[in-house]
């Protein structure tokens, strides 16, 4: 496995929340990373987000291993919640609110904070 | 890029039994997709499996590069 991968991995077993997308939150490059983002604002949730287009090398290997071909991908507690069609619709639901409640507790922060790969 | 029909032949083959199928180019550029599926297959199933099985189906055009952006709306029979 390599290095890199290994990164990847660890920021999306450690972080409440974990998206990977197009840009960063202050800058957004891409429509749908910016439709996941509201809509994990408008649930109360932190997150941790880490910009895959400084290296074409952070998208491969993130879709390796999570099996999942697109940008963006949210991860909640290590687990894959979808891309940004899931997203809004889960927030549309309620259903998102409802995972971040089980899975971080309803007395949760709702930091918006950037991770760097090196 | 990849047009509509192309899009619609694998969704076809992959859910012969869909009860309804549609792929609409979003832009008109033949790279932005929406995709529409409702497919008893999806029964009991979470969103994030559902659209796995939508990615599988088009893993080639997603992987060629020829799909640039895919919006997915699944839904089983019961709903």
């Amino acid at each position: 496995m390599s290095e890199l991968r290994d990164q990847i991995q660890q920021i999306i077993s450690t972080e409440p929340v974990a998206v990977f997308m197009k840009g960063t939150p202050q800058l957004i490059m891409c429509g749908n990373s910016d439709r996941a983002l509201r809509a994990l604002a408008d649930a109360g949730a932190p997150v941790t987000a880490v910009d895959v287009l400084p290296d074409p090398q952070i998208r491969q290997e993130l879709s390796a291993l999570s099996g999942w071909p697109t940008i963006p991908q949210v991860f909640i507690k290590g687990e894959l919640v979808g891309g940004a069609d899931i997203v809004e619709e889960l927030h549309a639901s309620g259903e998102l609110r409802q995972r971040l409640d089980e899975a971080l507790g309803a007395e949760r922060g709702a930091d918006v904070k950037t991770a760097v790969l090196a | 890029m990849a047009a509509t029909d192309t899009l619609e032949t694998l969704l076809r083959a992959a859910f012969p039994d869909a009860s309804e199928l549609a792929v609409e180019d979003r832009t008109g550029g033949g790279d932005h997709f929406q995709v529409t599926l409702a497919s008893d297959r999806f029964d009991g199933l979470p969103l994030v499996q559902q659209h796995r099985l939508v990615y599988d189906a088009l893993s080639e055009p997603l992987a060629d590069g020829s799909i640039h952006e895919l919006r997915i709306k699944t839904r089983g029979s019961a709903t």
